[in-house]
């Protein structure tokens, strides 16, 4: 996996660069004018709810999309003219599966390896490479119709570092796994990381951005709101600690104004009301003394779910 | 392209057995049903309709084109759907360095390579039943090949504007299915209504039935421009079907 290794380039330009970067369909606009560098060997990550354009914006980066507006450069390429030339350097996991059901396992890597014109011994010695990477070996001459989800997600990643890619593209690698399965893609992507391979996801998990990416924006119709390392935004949108309480049905409507000075910010959701303070437990004890009887209490760490929660006012699970 | 063929070449190969014994089995099906059973009646008359020729080698020429026009028809269809729709695997090609063209291409090329094996094991058959007066049964293959493209193009255009199967039926019912009836395969066209003439005329398949006819038995040689002609036809409705095919595909994968 030599090929996978990046060699120390501090002066090249970033990998990605988008300006005003925009793409409009007939009726809506998917991607606003957003402006992103991704350097070389980080970990870059979409953050957004369903619809705020990171997939068309991931797309676009994957050369399979053209830009309406705005300046687009991959690996130092037009996408425009260098489209085939810069998908032969990357690596990409879409979000609906594109695996050939009519092939085994192994024949699904062999195939797609020819399609970036590598020779077949060469498509053999990765494909039992990479089988063993995801832990796949065993299924290899398997059909790909059987397997689980998770084992599904494993092939479409091992398939997409058949061309040992510069960059990975990954659109929501993890959605509609089960925990398990998630965490054994964290684990491999995490040592593709490692390894030194540049990662651009996009996610709507915080948890799964907040262990993967160095750094990301937050996406929300079709802009980007912010940007920085998971705990810069956290550090700036949100605070230290948040005390959820959650009242039995009917009793938070009657608290209005209760809630005044108990906490640095205040966030009212349907089923709970969040309460951002540098000392959660603070929080509670002060709550207590105020009369407020929640049913259950949570105190915990804030998350960029909170951050998402401050930038646009809603939840990021609908 | 060579890619995307050996794409589809190894995916035939899980059913290419079954594949090639219904193509021996379905033409002599066919000839032995309706050039023995149904000849038997037709040749008590055939002297002065079909000058000479037996009903059986009056219909194996047609039968051969109409079959390979139906594959192609359907190659077209089902399979390229599932790339786009189903399997998605067209939109796993596009994310290398494969261009939506290739894809077409690439497609249609191993299209004409299936036509190509469907022909030839059919016109083994007809030689086998002795229903071929003329060696230049060998030129029948190509044209009924392209006759095949003539449809499987333009069809495979309509379907990268599919995203389900529903209009597939309509094509055959209301397209594949009448041509195939009257284009001359199993009579004369001149035993149409004379209003109806004209109508197979813009037949595909009746171009092709038309060459591979005289090909088959030795007469050719009568109306050599003319059979140009019908050639240059076929080549020009498959040509404008690939150059369609390729812009609908490539529409296709860039909304993805």
């Amino acid at each position: 996996m030599s090929g996978l290794m990046t060699e120390e380039t501090g002066t090249n330009p970033p990998l990605i660069r988008a300006r005003g970067l925009t793409k409009r369909f007939a009726d809506f606009t998917a991607v606003d004018g957003v402006d992103f560098d991704v350097a070389r060997g980080e970990a870059f990550g979409f953050l957004g709810p369903n619809g705020a354009g990171k997939t068309s914006t991931m797309r676009m980066i994957g050369c399979t999309s053209p830009i309406s507006e705005g300046e687009l450069r991959v690996l130092d390429m037009d996408p425009k003219r260098d489209g085939p030339k810069i998908r032969a350097r990357l690596g990409v996991v879409p979000q609906q599966d594109t695996l050939d059901s009519e092939l085994t396992v192994r024949e699904n890597l062999m195939i797609y390896g020819r399609y970036f014109g590598l020779p077949r011994e060469e498509c053999a010695r990765r494909a039992d490479e990479l089988l063993e990477f995801v832990q796949l070996t065993d299924r290899g001459k398997d059909l790909v119709e059987p397997l689980s989800g998770g084992m599904k997600r494993r092939l479409t990643i091992a398939r997409s570092l058949i061309n040992e890619p510069d960059v990975m593209l990954l659109d929501e690698p993890t959605t509609g796994l089960d925990p398990q399965a998630r965490h054994l893609v964290w684990d491999r992507l995490y040592r593709l990381k490692q390894r030194g391979v540049t990662l651009v996801l996009t996610t709507h998990y915080m948890d799964e951005a907040e262990q993967l990416c160095d750094r990301l924006v937050v996406m929300d119709k079709a802009r980007i709101v912010a940007e920085g390392s998971p705990r810069e935004l956290i550090d700036r949108y949100s605070s230290k600690e948040v005390a959820e309480f959650r009242f039995a049905p009917g009793i938070q409507e009657t608290l209005d104004g209760q809630f005044d000075g108990l906490a640095d910010r205040i966030e009212r959701l349907p089923d709970r009301v969040l309460l951002y303070a540098d000392d959660g437990d603070d929080v509670v004890v002060a709550a207590r003394s105020r009369g407020l009887h929640p049913e259950t209490v949570l105190v915990r760490r804030s998350t960029l779910e909170d951050v998402f929660l401050r930038l646009t006012g809603r939840s990021l699970i609908e | 392209m060579s890619r995307v063929i050996e794409h589809r070449a190894r995916q035939y190969r899980r059913t290419f057995r079954a594949s090639v014994f219904s193509s021996f089995g379905i033409p002599a099906l066919f000839l032995a049903a309706m050039g023995f059973g149904l000849g038997v009646y037709v040749d008590r008359s055939a002297d002065s309709v079909l000058a000479g020729v037996s009903y059986l080698q009056f219909l194996a020429p047609g039968l051969l084109a109409a079959t390979v026009m139906q594959t192609g028809s359907f190659e077209a269809s089902f399979p390229i759907l599932n790339g786009l729709q189903w399997s998605r695997t067209f939109h796993a090609m596009y994310a290398t360095p494969l261009r939506p063209r290739d894809v077409a291409l690439g497609n249609i090329a191993w299209i004409a390579a299936r036509l190509t094996l469907v022909a030839s094991i059919f016109a083994v058959v007809i030689v086998l039943f002795g229903a071929s007066r003329s060696p230049l049964i060998v030129l029948a293959i190509p044209v009924a090949v392209l006759t095949g493209l003539a449809f499987a193009t333009p069809i495979m255009a309509f379907t990268a504007t599919q995203r389900r199967p529903d209009r597939f039926a309509t094509i055959f019912r209301f397209g594949v299915t009448p041509l195939f009836l009257f284009s001359g395969t199993f009579f004369p066209i001149e035993s149409l209504p004379w209003f109806l003439q004209p109508v197979a005329w813009l037949s595909p398949l009746w171009h092709g039935v038309v060459v591979s006819r005289a090909l088959m038995l030795g007469t050719i040689g009568d109306a050599p421009v003319l059979a140009l002609i019908h050639v240059a036809i076929l080549v020009a409705i498959a040509g404008a079907g690939a150059l369609l095919a390729i812009r609908t595909i490539d529409a296709r994968l860039e909304k993805g």
